[in-house]
Formats: structure tokens, C-alpha cells, sequence
């Protein structure tokens, strides 16, 4: 029945000897039919004169017509007295209403006959029409809908913060992944008096323009409240009295809201509802508990503190539904289980190296093409083994054969860090390939741009961190290369920087913002003992 | 600070040795490419690259290294790297060019290099 009525469109026309009336189906908004035609009668979807039509085998006599139908009674009224309806491939699409004839005569069998084949003719070229009509409407909502999501991935990225928190001895990363329909996830660093750090990442239920502004507001609140209010709990608090007036209905918010002091790692945390933080620590992963209600449910809401202190090595990990609820093929979600195996063990690394295991354990979980369901959010934070150590900085301008240089004015801290001397050499290797890299391929080799070089030990573990000037723009993923094709002048003979950094050092990655490429080499100190392998 | 490469070419008995001092980095192209062309001039039916005074190779040498084995090959020249470092004879190994040329046994590490 639907799909008749949806079909169903409109029909102004003019008998061949009397003013025909116009039938609709209700449609609100539309401009009433011209003068020349008589008064249109709407028909409701569920009236049954709409099936009988469709059934009809030909011209309707009004008059003659037995049925409860409203559509009928309006028809009578509006002096229709003979009804063809329009039918083309069993569907009906609309109807040809005559009024009595001029003469004041019946309709005769050649009247009827005419009208027929004139409806039998017109009924295909009307659904023609109607379908060029539906699908122009629907190009235009479609436009429409992704205009606006295009608005709403503009106010979430205008609103995640652009640059992370630096704080001696923390390493903080995060990740945020819009899906294509772009949910509520955000998060946000806020810094605080006396050496603390605000920490918050929320979901807001719904998607589109509307979550994306409610993200917005719960953003605003809560920064407001996190300067005047110093426990997590009273912070919630008063966002959720905030929001319960203006946030629209069937919306609400979840959101943990942490406060951490960056000199002796306390961490104490509230949580409206959102996800639980993990955290690594000496081989182990524990879930941090804290119990709250949504925001902007119900006013009068008390949020649970939780406190908790994250020692050196310990990593902290808050996150978005987006990432336990993706699901594989089979429709399996990957769930906190895995979450957590992948914590245990990437947790001892970097905050951005364990983000990009998580990430890539997530792709590899999720069926392969699918897309993205909801928004994916990570934050990240570790503290730093007690015992990292800048051991040099050295910075040189972009100018070919400055990598020398740099290794020139690093070389005495090198020496001294305690690698064996095939190490060391590998090491210098591994660094003049990045600081060439970084002049030529970050820089530009524009002399102006200085590439820094910061040489760190960091536990057991020796790492350099060579980062440029470099734009947004990726650094080139040169191909592996291949001696045999470079020889045969099939691939040409350059492409091996990576390629040596990478068979150099223990680990490499590399990672940027919009300003800078940092590319970090780490190396192993294995107790000076001496492993050369050549 | 890069000492630009000087190469020396000694041909002797249908061999050419090409004597490097300096590094093998992006100045030492136009050096090297000399260097082959004379040694080809002369007829040489094998090379030796000796790296005896060369105390820095960087990727873009590893290139211009490529670039004369390449081109070494397609003439039938067979090529021999002398002089390497431990280092280096690691790198060559790495990058497979040892798979293309002979590596002769090499000479101690650089001064400096070892603690």
C-alpha cells in the first residue's frame, strides 16, 4: 500500500469534454492546484478506494460506486463523476477525473473507450516523469546529508586539541579516527595549576551535526569547570547539571574525566558512564574502577572518584567504545580481552608506538574493506622509566653533508653511552641517514629549517630522536629496495636511507604533527658486551 | 667539512684499481664517474674499488656505488672492493652488493671508531 501512495502523485488535467478534478494523495506544502482545474481531493494512503482503483479493468463510474471511503465522498462532492485511473505495471500512479460532460449526457462507450487508451498511454510517460522527479530529490538529500557531514568532522576536529601535552618524563599520545558518518568521540588535555594535567575523553551518543555540537558544549563546560573545580567527581558534577537542560533528547554523553600530577604520577579520575581506563604496569594490566551516570540524563548526579598512581613504566590507557565494538567478519566485537592482551604487550613501549599496535591489531581484527562504524579514540600516557637521561642535543642547519656534522658533535655522548664499537657504528650510520633524510626530504634543504638531533637513554635502552621542520606532508615511503632491478637499471640506484636506518638500529619510527617529522632510533645496550655480527 | 673524493686510477695488466681518498657521499659522483671512464678507456677487463682511504660511505654513495657496478657489469667487468671497514663489509653485505662483487678481507676500523 505504502508504495501506491508514495506513486501516487498529483494530476491536473482536463477532460475531453468536461473540466476534470484533480486527486492527490495528502502531501502538506504544496501549492493548490491551478484555477482552471476544480477543488483537488486528497486521498489518504489507507483508503480503500486505492486498492480497488489499482484493480480496476477501466473507466470508474463515481456515482455508481459502493464503498466506505472518504476519498469517495470528496470525489462525489467535488462533482467527479467518472474516474480513470492512471496503472502501469500494476502500480497505481495516479488518477483522470472527469466531471459530468458539457452536454449533460452519460459518458458513452467511445468516451470510455477513448479515455482508456489516452490513460493506458499517459500512465507510463506520468511514471517516467515521476521517477526523473524522485530521483533528483534524492541526489539533493543525498547532497545534503554530506554536506553535513562534512560540518560535523569540521566542528570535532575544530575542538580536539592540536598539539599534545609535553611534560618531562610522560610521553602522551592519542589517536582519533572519524567513521564516515562521524560520531560523538572526543578528547582533551587541560592544563592545570600546580603541575597537574586534565585529561578527558567522552562519546557522544548520536551522530552527525548534533552530537558533534553537543561534543562541543560538554568540551566548553567541562574546561570551565576543570579551572574552578579541582576534584574529577564535582567536575562531572556540575557538566551534567549544565547539559541536562539543553542537550536534546535521546542524547547523552559519557566522559571520564581524570586529573593527574605529572611530579608523583597520582591519578585520580571520575566517570560518567564511559569506558574504564587500563593500565600496564610490570607485566600486568588492571582495569581502573569508577562509577558514574551518563551526562545530561538527570540532574543530581554523584560521580565515584578513583584514585590510583601510575609509577614509572606504568601505561595508562583511555579509550572509546569504537575500539572494543568493532567487529570482524563474523560479527564478533573485538572486545576488552583483546584490548587488553595487546596492552600486556605493547604497554612497556611509547604511548604513540602502542597506539599504532593497537591500531594495526584492530585493522587486522575488523573484516578486511569494511567500513568504520563508529569513531575510534586512544589516549595514551606513560611514564617514563625513572632513569631517561638527555645525554646530547645537537642542531644543524639543512645543508648537504650536514649529517657529518651532527654525527661530529654527537659522537663524544655516543662514545660514551656504552654500545660496543659495531653498534656505535651502526648507530652513526642509522643517524646520518635520518639527519639526511630530514634535511632533504623534511626540510627541503632549505638552509633556514635546522634539523634537531636529542640523543636519550632511556632504561636499558639508547635512542636518538632526529625530527625536522616538515610540513604535513608524509615523508616518502621509498620501496624496498631491490639490487638486482637497481643494477639492471630497472629501479633507480638511489632509495637505500630507510632501508640501512631500519637494518641498523633495534627500532625505528617515525611519527609527526603538522610542524614537524621525528624520526626515533632506538638501540639496545646490551652491557657493553661486544655482539658484532660481522 | 665533506672531503670531497679524489680517485686515483692505476691501470696494470688489463686491471684497473681505482684509489679512493675521501668520502663516498653525494659530492664524490662527477670523481667516481670520471674514474670508471678512464679506467674503461683503458681497456680494463677488471676493476678494483679501493676504499682503503675512505672513512664515510652514506646512502647516497651506496647509490653512486650501484651506479658504476651497474654499468661495470654490462661492459663484463668484474668488480673487487678493497679495503673495507668491518662496518661497511657489514652494509655491503646488507644491501647485497657483496652478492655482485668480490669483497676482499678488509682493513681495522677507522681510528676513533673503537673504544
Amino acid at each position: 500500500m505504502s508504495s501506491v501512495a508514495h506513486s501516487l502523485r498529483r494530476i491536473v488535467t482536463r477532460g475531453r469534454t468536461a473540466p476534470a478534478v484533480a486527486a492527490s494523495v495528502a502531501e502538506p506544502g504544496r501549492a493548490p492546484a491551478p484555477a482552471s482545474a476544480a477543488m483537488p481531493v486528497d486521498i489518504a494512503p489507507n483508503d480503500p478506494i486505492i486498492p480497488y482503483f489499482q484493480s480496476a479493468a477501466g473507466a470508474v463510474d463515481i456515482e455508481a460506486l459502493e464503498l466506505d471511503s472518504p476519498a469517495l465522498a470528496a470525489m462525489r462532492a467535488a462533482g467527479v463523476k467518472l474516474v480513470v485511473p492512471l496503472v502501469t505495471q500494476g502500480e497505481l500512479i495516479g488518477l483522470l477525473n472527469l466531471g459530468p460532460r458539457l452536454s449533460d449526457q452519460d459518458y458513452s462507450g467511445d468516451d470510455r473507450r477513448l479515455l482508456e487508451s489516452l490513460a493506458a498511454q499517459a500512465a507510463p510517460a506520468v511514471r517516467v516523469g515521476q521517477l526523473v522527479r524522485e530521483q533528483e530529490a534524492e541526489i539533493r538529500s543525498r547532497e545534503r546529508l554530506e554536506q553535513e557531514l562534512a560540518v560535523a568532522r569540521l566542528i570535532q576536529q575544530n575542538f580536539l586539541p592540536r598539539s599534545l601535552p609535553e611534560a618531562a618524563g610522560w610521553s602522551v599520545a592519542a589517536d582519533y579516527r572519524p567513521a564516515r558518518e562521524v560520531g560523538g568521540d572526543f578528547y582533551d588535555f587541560i592544563d592545570l595549576p600546580d603541575g597537574r594535567l586534565g585529561i578527558v575523553v567522552g562519546d557522544v551518543t548520536d551522530k552527525g551535526v548534533p552530537a558533534a555540537l553537543v561534543m562541543a558544549a560538554t568540551r566548553s563546560v567541562l574546561r570551565a569547570s576543570a579551572q574552578r573545580l579541582v576534584e574529577p567527581g564535582a567536575v562531572l558534577e556540575r557538566v551534567n547539571e549544565h547539559l541536562v537542560p539543553d542537550i536534546p533528547p535521546n542524547m547523552f554523553v559519557t566522559c571520564l574525566y581524570g586529573v593527574l600530577e605529572l611530579d608523583t604520577g597520582r591519578l585520580v579520575f571520575a566517570n560518567a558512564g564511559h569506558n574504564l581506563p587500563m593500565v600496564a604496569a610490570g607485566g600486568a594490566v588492571t582495569e581502573l574502577m569508577a562509577r558514574g551516570m551518563p551526562l545530561g540524563l538527570m540532574t543530581g548526579m554523584a560521580y565515584e572518584e578513583t584514585e590510583a598512581v601510575l609509577d614509572p613504566g606504568a601505561h595508562l590507557l583511555l579509550y572509546s567504545d569504537g575500539v572494543t565494538e568493532a567487529h570482524d567478519a563474523d560479527r564478533e566485537m573485538f572486545g576488552g580481552g583483546r584490548l587488553s592482551a595487546v596492552m600486556a604487550e605493547g604497554g612497556t613501549r611509547r604511548g604513540d608506538d602502542l597506539l599504532r599496535t593497537l591500531i594495526a591489531a584492530l585493522g587486522a581484527f575488523c573484516a578486511p574493506g569494511a567500513e568504520q562504524e563508529d569513531d575510534i579514540t586512544l589516549v595514551a600516557i606513560r611514564r617514563e622509566s625513572g632513569s631517561a637521561a638527555v645525554l646530547a642535543e645537537v642542531s644543524v642547519a639543512s645543508e648537504p653533508g650536514n649529517e657529518r656534522e651532527a654525527i661530529r658533535q654527537l659522537e663524544p655522548a655516543l662514545m660514551g653511552a656504552g654500545l660496543s664499537a659495531g653498534r656505535l657504528e651502526r648507530m652513526k650510520t642509522a643517524v646520518a641517514e635520518a639527519v639526511m633524510n630530514a634535511m632533504e626530504h623534511g626540510n627541503g634543504f632549505r638552509p633556514e629549517l635546522p634539523v634537531d638531533v636529542r640523543l636519550v637513554r632511556d632504561g636499558d635502552a639508547l635512542r636518538v630522536e632526529v625530527t625536522d621542520r616538515g610540513s604535513a606532508r608524509p615523508m616518502p615511503d621509498a620501496p624496498e629496495p631491490d639490487i638486482e632491478a637497481k643494477l639492471a637499471g630497472e629501479q633507480t640506484p638511489r632509495g637505500w636511507g630507510l632501508f640501512l636506518i631500519r637494518n641498523m638500529v633495534d627500532e625505528l619510527d617515525v611519527s609527526g604533527d603538522d610542524e614537524h617529522h621525528t624520526t626515533r632510533l632506538v638501540m639496545r645496550l646490551e652491557g657493553g658486551r661486544d655482539d658484532d655480527r660481522a | 667539512m665533506t672531503t670531497a673524493l679524489e680517485v686515483k686510477v692505476d691501470v696494470g695488466g688489463g686491471e684497473a684499481t681505482l684509489r679512493m681518498t675521501g668520502d663516498v657521499d653525494r659530492e664524490a659522483g662527477a670523481a667516481l664517474d670520471r674514474a670508471y671512464s678512464e679506467a674503461a678507456a683503458a681497456g680494463a677487463a677488471s676493476l678494483t674499488l679501493d676504499f682503503t682511504a675512505v672513512p664515510y660511505i652514506n646512502s647516497t654513495g651506496i647509490a653512486l656505488i650501484v651506479g658504476l657496478l651497474g654499468r661495470a657489469r654490462g661492459a663484463g667487468v668484474p668488480v673487487t672492493a678493497r679495503g673495507l671497514t668491518e662496518h661497511y663489509r657489514e652494509i655491503f653485505e646488507i644491501t647485497r652488493l657483496s652478492d655482485f662483487m668480490t669483497i676482499e678481507a678488509g682493513a681495522p676500523a677507522p681510528e676513533g671508531s673503537r673504544r
